[in-house]
């Protein structure tokens, strides 16, 4: 096997469970040169604020920022789907040199006037603060003449990580709450925080929510609707999924309006059963509600169980490798392939803190590779050292698995399948067995060569 | 002369843009030059986001280094950043070549990067430094194109060397074809005996077998050895009508530096055209067009006439990058579909020149030619010429899917479908795939129109 070398600067961000003390570097700016998997501020505010469907999102930069973005995420609307086209101010030379606000100015006039959105977004790009556009002044003049919301997304590309950009995204977010009408609002209601109705997941979780007799106020931001957002301050608790896109939301409304939250995810039976059931007990006082949890919670992991036990069957023993954006997403996926009966041999995370990594320390067994906003030289080291059948990632993960003769299962924002609550893990497990266990593996070159597979003649 | 005749009103936004940035154009000429590691100088997202968009196409790894700005780096300039992060790339790739190309923030803020590779170079005296290839590509400044051809005459200017004698070898800048069209082309040029310099060349480096070993950098492309030897091959070939107009050009440079002469055709799509390509290798080596691709060229007339009826007086909307667009429409003329719009996001201002050289009639016939367009514009066109086929990148699908007419997927990036980087275009070979394709689509049409359903068509 040929060597890859690792940096010495990077050597830090890798930890070996059990051979060395505990000491993970984090949540630094990545390393010049080497190729992060991490993405910017911009993709931070972006992947938060995409799904609201009904607000218009203009990207104020040349013509990349927008180009990229344009419609990758799966993130369904059951009605309008604005958030799929994708605007851009274009920026040219002269735009660079003489200044972009007016040419955003009438960009947003015209797009309001096609599009009737019921809010817009204005996502500052890298080079906007340089050239001077005051963004904020164009969106105030233009919210007074259109009278919609005309927010700005401090988002430019180099001021910091993509956690940067999940905060400048909450910050646009919280100029909405609170400006809708709350009267009607059943005390024992929630904003679902962090879910992006990837491949119609916050459907999934929402009828969870509706059958235990919780009203959900707004799902921020999947499927999301800007009076819902306006009005998610009536909401009796805040249910924030996801490392920490929206934490800082949770933590600004929980400030000014006393809302308080809870943590949770909705990946595998385990996590997904402790987040209704952490909302049924918060609503203790109605104990009707934790009544019906428990009858759905029973209903719907005894209609999966069956083909999870085959599947089981079929995966166990397996080696998996995650490599995920936020880490508290890893660790639902160690509990959710644990349940398959698959090993964990690599788990890493582009953002996560040292909490999440002491977490994810505990987590995993002996011998396993922690990883720090890794890189495909690190992430192909370590899963051909540690042979695994699996690797978890999104598409920049993908060909490196692939070219190893490595199964793969992506669990990232561009995937059309939900994931999300039982019949999530039901997807979950048949395409990791899919993959797994497709037969083509055994004529890659890597598994014969570990004598697993078909040589070449 | 053929004038762009939008008939929506110009909007100041582009929406859904049929355009990329111009360092993506630049990342993808370095992966065609072996043992090359792209670095963008700029912030994460910008390699992030490329690296995906590349992926999702050609489903290969493909590691494109960043200097990773941060708010100090914009401020301070990124000098510093820069030989950080050659320094990084050197250390974990060991590469033969390193190609720099800037983005708009590093452009915006001024950074002098041919400066800070000399002072890198003079910091590293003694040592064994690859080249290092820098091109100016800020992405307010024209499309992926101008970033391909820019890096083009880049590689070119920074490398090439005259020599005492003109060599037997041939220069041949394809422009930004496929995998497959460049394993067509270096195999024509073995029929005629022509050692051929293919640039970029990544055939191999972006659509390669598995792997036994991990791959740092995936074998293939043109060396830095070949490319240096481009000052002394006896001819250039520069395939691209709208690349012919431009003011400078890689073969243009090899002409005025090295008196290397320079034959210009359009993309070698259909008969005439790929006539003039295989007369012009005639010419440079001296040899007459190889009995295998005249039977090549034989089959592919005899399927006109065995298909020509089912594509006569069909109606095209073509769209993508200006000479993909004029090769096709050529080559759509030639078999009697009439392109009735003819677009691309490219602003050259040659696009239409191109398609009234290759439609003399084209005002008779109704042909649109839309530069500078995004798909909003397209669609609009699209609506109101009722075409029978769409052919362009599967970025037309929701277009296509809202005329509800087939989208022949062509050139780059085919995101929902697999196989991008196996679609041939080029040469008789590939004309008489995409006649097969057309003339099949437009048989399955009529077929699933039909009430009956026959199978005899």
């Amino acid at each position: 096997m040929a060597s890859i070398p690792i940096l010495k600067e990077r050597e830090k961000h890798i930890y070996r469970k059990g051979a060395e003390p505990f000491n993970l570097t984090c949540g630094q700016h990545s390393l010049a040169g080497v190729v992060s998997q991490r993405a910017c501020v911009f993709c931070g505010s972006r992947v938060v604020l995409y799904p609201i469907a009904d607000a218009l999102h203009l990207i104020h930069g040349p013509v990349g920022c927008a180009a990229y973005t344009w419609d990758i995420r799966g993130a369904l609307s059951s009605g309008p789907e604005l958030h799929r086209l994708s605007f851009t101010t274009d920026l040219r030379e002269k735009d660079v040199i003489f200044g972009g606000e007016k040419k955003l100015q009438r960009a947003l006039v015209e797009l309001i006037d096609t599009y009737q959105p019921r809010a817009a977004f204005v996502y500052s790009t890298c080079i906007v603060g340089i050239i001077g556009d005051d963004v904020a002044a164009v969106c105030r003049q233009v919210s007074r003449e259109k009278a919609i919301p005309v927010l700005p997304v401090h988002s430019e590309g180099f001021k910091g990580t993509k956690k940067d950009g999940y905060k400048a995204a909450c910050e646009a977010l919280f100029k909405l709450v609170g400006q809708g009408p709350v009267e009607q609002i059943s005390p024992w209601s929630i904003n679902i925080l962090g879910e992006f109705n990837i491949g119609g997941e916050a459907w999934i979780i929402k009828s969870y929510y509706e059958k235990m007799g919780v009203e959900v106020v707004a799902t921020m931001t999947g499927d999301g609707r800007v009076d819902a957002i306006r009005r998610s301050h009536g909401a009796a608790l805040n249910v924030v999924q996801c490392s920490g896109a929206m934490t800082t939301l949770a933590d600004m409304m929980q400030a000014r309006y006393g809302t308080p939250y809870i943590r949770v995810s909705y990946f595998g039976l385990e996590d997904t059963s402790k987040a209704l059931y952490d909302v049924a007990a918060h609503f203790g006082d109605n104990p009707a509600i934790m009544a019906r949890t428990q009858a759905l919670v029973r209903g719907e992991i005894s209609a999966i169980t069956p083909e999870l036990q085959k599947i089981k069957a079929a995966v166990q023993g397996k080696r998996a490798a995650i490599y995920v954006g936020g880490a508290f997403k890893a660790f639902s996926l160690i509990k959710a392939l644990r349940y398959l009966g698959m090993d964990v041999v690599l788990a890493g995370s582009q953002t996560g803190n040292d909490a999440d990594y002491e977490t994810l320390r505990d987590m995993c067994d002996d011998g396993t590779i922690i990883l720090d906003d890794a890189n495909p030289l690190e992430l192909s080291k370590y899963i051909i050292e540690k042979q695994a059948d699996l690797f978890i990632g999104g598409v920049k993960e993908r060909p490196i698995a692939y070219k190893m003769g490595i199964g793969f299962c992506d669990h990232n924002h561009e995937r059309k399948t939900p994931l999300a609550g039982y019949e999530g893990m039901l997807n979950f497990a048949r395409e990791v067995y899919r993959s797994v266990n497709s037969p083509v593996w055994r004529f890659a070159p890597a598994r014969a060569a570990a004598g697993k597979g078909v040589s070449p003649c | 002369m053929l004038k762009p005749s939008p008939k929506a009103p110009k909007f100041t936004v582009t929406r859904n843009a049929c355009k990329l940035c111009t360092p993506l154009g630049a990342a993808l000429v370095f992966k065609g030059i072996r043992g090359a590691v792209p670095l963008l100088h700029g912030s994460q997202g910008c390699s992030t986001y490329i690296r995906r968009y590349l992926i999702s196409h050609y489903r290969e790894p493909i590691d494109i280094a960043c200097s990773n700005f941060s708010e100090q780096t914009a401020i301070f300039g990124g000098g510093a950043n820069l030989k950080i992060a050659l320094d990084n790339i050197r250390r974990q790739y060991d590469p033969e070549m390193i190609g720099v190309a800037t983005t708009c923030l590093s452009e915006t803020i001024g950074d002098d990067v041919p400066m800070f590779i000399r002072e890198y170079r003079e910091s590293c005296a003694g040592e064994d430094l690859p080249p290092m290839v820098h091109v100016a590509t800020p992405s307010y400044q024209g499309t992926h194109m101008q970033g391909f051809h820019a890096a083009l005459r880049a590689v070119v200017d920074q490398l090439a060397q005259g020599g005492a004698e003109a060599g037997r070898h041939v220069n041949l800048f394809p422009g930004m074809v496929s995998p497959a069209d460049l394993r067509h082309l270096r195999e024509i040029c073995a029929d005629f005996d022509l050692p051929v310099v293919l640039l970029p060349d990544y055939a191999d480096t972006l659509d390669g077998p598995l792997w036994t070993e991990y791959q740092r950098i995936p074998e293939g492309g043109t060396s830095v050895a070949a490319i240096r030897s481009s000052g002394s091959a006896r001819a250039s070939l520069e395939l691209g009508d709208v690349l012919a107009r431009a003011k400078e050009t890689a073969a243009g440079l090899l002409w005025k530096r090295f008196e290397v002469p320079c034959h210009r055709i359009g993309p070698p799509v259909g008969i005439d055209a790929t006539d003039r390509m295989f007369a012009a290798l005639a010419e440079i080596s001296g040899r007459p067009t190889p009995e295998n691709h005249l039977r090549e060229r034989g089959r592919l007339i005899d399927s006109y006439a065995d298909g020509h009826k089912y594509v006569m007086d069909a109606r095209a909307v073509v769209f993508g990058e200006e000479d993909l667009v004029v090769g096709l429409a050529g080559f759509l003329g030639e078999i009697g579909v009439v392109p009735v719009v003819c677009a691309s996001g490219g602003r050259s201002g040659h696009l239409a020149a191109c398609i009234a050289e290759r439609f003399p009639d084209h005002s008779q016939k109704g042909i649109q030619v839309l530069s500078d367009a995004d798909f909003v514009t397209i669609e609009t066109a699209a609506r109101d010429a009722q075409p029978d086929f769409l052919i362009g990148n599967s970025k037309g699908y929701s277009m296509a899917r809202r005329l509800d007419k087939p989208l022949i997927r062509v050139g780059f990036p085919v995101h929902d479908r697999v196989g991008g980087a196996r679609l041939l275009h080029l040469g008789y070979r590939g004309s008489q795939q995409l006649f097969d394709r057309i003339a099949n689509t437009l048989m399955a049409a009529r077929q699933t129109a039909s009430p009956v359903g026959y199978t005899y068509m």
